[in-house]
């Protein structure tokens, strides 16, 4: 069992038992119960709580330390922070409307192409594979997660992407009169045409975080199919079901919350992968709503290129991008969390 | 009746039971075959259940017609895709090739499933191919993604200089067999040594609380927990570059670069060290509970001694993220190509941020050095979870047999111990003097004086 599934499935209990309750039992005949800790007891419990309470703080620390300094450029902007495009906090407007459309742009690429590999890798470790390769085939979705990004990076900027070109190109030729997919500067059925407007897109950046994230959501998802009950499973077979009759009205029912939770939990990732995208993208700072088109910008790669820039202010502006990144992350994340939590305890109502 | 059901019996008994037999044969058998002149019917013997070979039914897998079709439909989309290939190509590159090929297999597919199934079994079909095949695609990915690496870095990977020199004085554009990642991997590996010297003990005294003290202000910190898990880690090294970089003054050094790596990994060590320490089995603290003993010494002597390997699984999934972190690094530890093991002053450049500056550069030779660079990322990461995936493997509590047998001779050295100690307890009180009952008198004769075997002994 891998651990990341083994936490998602045991972080919805309450914790054990308290081996002191404190809480006496009630009624009119109650016996009182009470604990007296010895003092080595006392000290282990401050110790512990005290551990607690320092994660705690640091946790709290990172997020309150974003806010506080980025209030500066904030306070600056006003609203125009959110409605600017151009990135120059130094002279003239600063804004995050371009980064965060591309951030946006790029999750959405990477959550549509990872929820059907996340969902059919689910599917067939639990369903289909034969017994005795669901172990490693578990473990192999697990070293995935554990695959540096920076090495995603290299695959993507140097293999994947001048195979994906074609693909592009035929995706823009066909169906470029939906307009996210149109493609300034590419001109149908010209075989001269230049590659180069199809490098570097969102679509590209977000192909590479989609396997990033795929192993996430496959893991909590596969957790959930796994644990659909047997006899409603061995029920449907008795009434005639095919194998994919079953898991229709069976696993899949069964593991709505979870589908939707690891994809939650696949974008909250996605929205922050920062050095896959750096490495992949031409940054720019204008609203580009073509996924297929070179040059897009996202919100943690604007970090990680501009960390150097030498003003205070220009330091509270990035802060106060990486602040609209984190209240973003955190909410996809608690919507995440919430579902597949939910989804847990629906599943307890099977006896 | 048969002579199996009765109890074993003497030879007397039995030689009576063989007479009894007999008789009962000699009585019967005149009256079979008194009427008939002809003989007896025999009816064969109708074999018993056990007498049944076992051979179970198969009830699943491929059938030969599913195979044809399997290979059939596999042969005629790529003929077919290939025709159009070279004929009316649409498309051009490998990629186009493989999805309409694929796309051709699954319509083909279902055809020649129809000529034999109902519509219910083609759709299962349908789906069984889709669902295998993106399983396939994304193993596939994986398989490429480290292939691709491994065969792009291995001609810098295989050169010796590359693990013995540092970058100091090769230039960009120089051969391979110049310059390597020493510096790299030192400060990958002295970064590591300090965020884990932050990260474990505080980890592990995290994950102790979350298991071990329910209460509100738990939830409070498990819920804090698991939103910090997904927190970007670039917004780690935004936090540590603001504070100990801008504020403190401190410079780009490994420390810093420690730190938020510690940020990062901390959320992580947390929630899987309170999975594996809440694995634990309860009636084994509940003895040491029973046996009278304090909350921290049974999370000393019971809950973490079981939970080892667990925690050290945590410990080391914690340390692969750490490793391939690049993005909290890039911010915090600076870029320098010679060798430096102060982690307090100076960059200290890691293996992923070695990856990233070499890439970078147009120079044919750095990027195939970067490629190296991240075998060699690759390498230590694929090690580290093989370990992880080794210790995890284990439930909580089981041991190896090497273990196991260390934990038996100590068990046994225990028990010889508790042996000797009770013998001499035994002794000692067996000595004690026992003032006789008054009103027995001050001796009686029987007993020997002043001795007596004290009550209670094991």
């Amino acid at each position: 069992m891998s651990f990341d599934t083994l936490i998602d499935s045991l972080e919805t209990s309450d914790g054990t038992a308290d081996p002191f309750p404190r809480e006496p039992a009630r009624g009119p005949l109650a016996r009182k119960f009470v604990t007296n800790l010895s003092i080595a007891d006392r000290a282990f419990r401050r110790l512990l709580y005290g551990g607690g309470g320092l994660v705690l703080v640091i946790m709290v620390l990172v997020g309150s330390f974003l806010f506080y300094r980025a209030w500066t450029a904030l306070h600056k902007a006003g609203f125009s922070f959110f409605t600017t495009q151009d990135w120059n906090p130094d002279g003239g407007g600063f804004g995050i409307a371009a980064v965060l459309v591309g951030t946006m742009l790029i999750a959405l690429v990477a959550i549509v192409v990872a929820l059907p590999l996340a969902l059919g890798t689910a599917l067939y470790i639990s369903e289909y594979a034969p017994a005795r390769f669901k172990r490693s085939l578990v473990a192999v979705v697990d070293l995935m997660a554990a695959v540096p990004s920076v090495v995603y990076g290299l695959w993507g900027a140097f293999l994947l992407q001048w195979q994906v070109i074609s693909l592009s190109r035929w995706i823009s030729d066909w169906f470029g009169w939906i307009p996210i997919f149109a493609v300034n500067g590419a001109h149908r059925h010209d075989p001269l045409a230049t590659a180069t407007v199809y490098t570097s897109s969102s679509f590209i950046a977000g192909l590479v975080v989609a396997l990033m994230v795929t192993p996430i959501a496959c893991s909590i998802m596969r957790e959930a199919f796994g644990q659909a009950p047997a006899g409603e499973r061995e029920g449907a077979y008795a009434l005639g079901a095919t194998r994919w009759g079953m898991i229709r009205s069976v696993v899949l029912p069964f593991g709505t919350g979870a589908i939707i939770g690891g994809t939650m939990l696949g974008l909250g990732r996605a929205l922050g992968e920062t050095i896959a995208v750096v490495m992949i993208i031409s940054p720019v700072f204008k609203i580009q709503p073509h996924i297929l088109q070179n040059g897009t910008s996202s919100i943690s790669s604007l970090i990680a290129l501009r960390y150097g820039e030498s003003s205070p202010f220009a330091i509270s502006a990035l802060m106060a991008a990486g602040l609209t990144l984190f209240v973003f992350t955190l909410l996809v994340n608690f919507a995440a969390a919430s579902v597949v939590a939910r989804s847990r305890s629906g599943a307890l109502s099977e006896a | 009746m048969t002579t199996t059901m009765e109890p074993p019996a003497s030879a007397e008994s039995t030689a009576a039971l063989a007479r009894l037999r007999d008789v009962e044969l000699t009585t019967e058998m005149p009256r079979v075959s008194a009427p008939a002149a002809h003989p007896p019917t025999i009816t064969p013997r109708r074999p018993s259940e056990a007498d049944r070979p076992v051979v179970p039914r198969r009830i699943g897998g491929a059938r030969v017609s599913d195979v044809y079709s399997l290979v059939a439909a596999l042969a005629s989309s790529l003929c077919t895709t290939g025709l159009w290939w070279s004929d009316a190509s649409p498309f051009n590159g490998i990629l186009g090739f493989v999805v309409v090929s694929w796309a051709m297999f699954v319509v083909f597919y279902g055809v020649l499933v129809s000529f034999d199934e109902k519509r219910t079994a083609v759709v299962d079909r349908i789906v069984q191919v889709i669902v295998t095949s993106l399983a396939f695609l994304v193993f596939a990915c994986l398989a490429l993604v480290i292939f691709y690496t491994v065969e792009q870095g291995w001609r810098a990977f295989i050169h010796t200089n590359f693990y013995t020199q540092d970058l100091r004085t090769t230039p960009p554009g120089a051969p391979l067999t110049k310059g390597g990642v020493l510096h790299a991997l030192m400060g990958t590996l002295i970064e590591l040594a300090i965020t884990l010297a932050f990260a474990v003990p505080l980890g592990v005294l995290g994950a102790v609380f979350l298991a071990e003290v329910p209460g509100k202000f738990n939830r409070f910190v498990r819920t804090i927990v698991e939103a910090m898990t997904a927190l970007p880690d670039i917004l780690a090294g935004l936090f540590v570059y603001a504070t100990l970089i801008l504020i403190f003054g401190m410079g780009f050094c490994g420390f810093a670069a420690s730190v938020a790596l510690a940020i990062t990994i901390l959320p992580i060590i947390m929630r899987t060290g309170d999975i594996v320490l809440r694995l634990v089995a309860g009636n084994l603290k509940e003895a040491s509970y029973a046996l009278g003993t304090s909350q921290w010494r049974t999370v000393w002597h019971v809950t973490l001694p079981t939970a080892r390997a667990g925690l050290a699984t945590a410990v080391i999934l914690g340390a692969a993220r750490a490793i391939g972190e690049t993005s909290p690094v890039l911010l915090t530890a600076g870029f320098n190509t010679n060798f430096n093991t102060n982690a307090f002053s100076g960059p200290m450049v890691s293996l992923p941020l070695e990856v990233y500056q070499d890439v970078g550069t147009p120079q044919h030779t750095s990027i195939e050095r970067g490629f190296g660079t991240a075998t060699l990322l690759l390498v230590l990461v694929v090690v580290l979870f093989t370990i992880a995936r080794i210790l995890g493997g284990r439930g909580p509590g089981a041991l190896t047999p090497r273990q196991q047998r260390r934990r038996e001779r100590a068990s046994a050295r225990d028990a010889a111990r508790i042996d000797a100690r009770h013998e001499d307890e035994r002794r000692r009180r067996s000595r004690q003097y026992v003032r006789p009952h008054p009103t027995t008198g001050p001796y009686s004769s029987s007993d020997p004086p002043g001795f007596t075997e004290a009550p209670g002994g094991f």
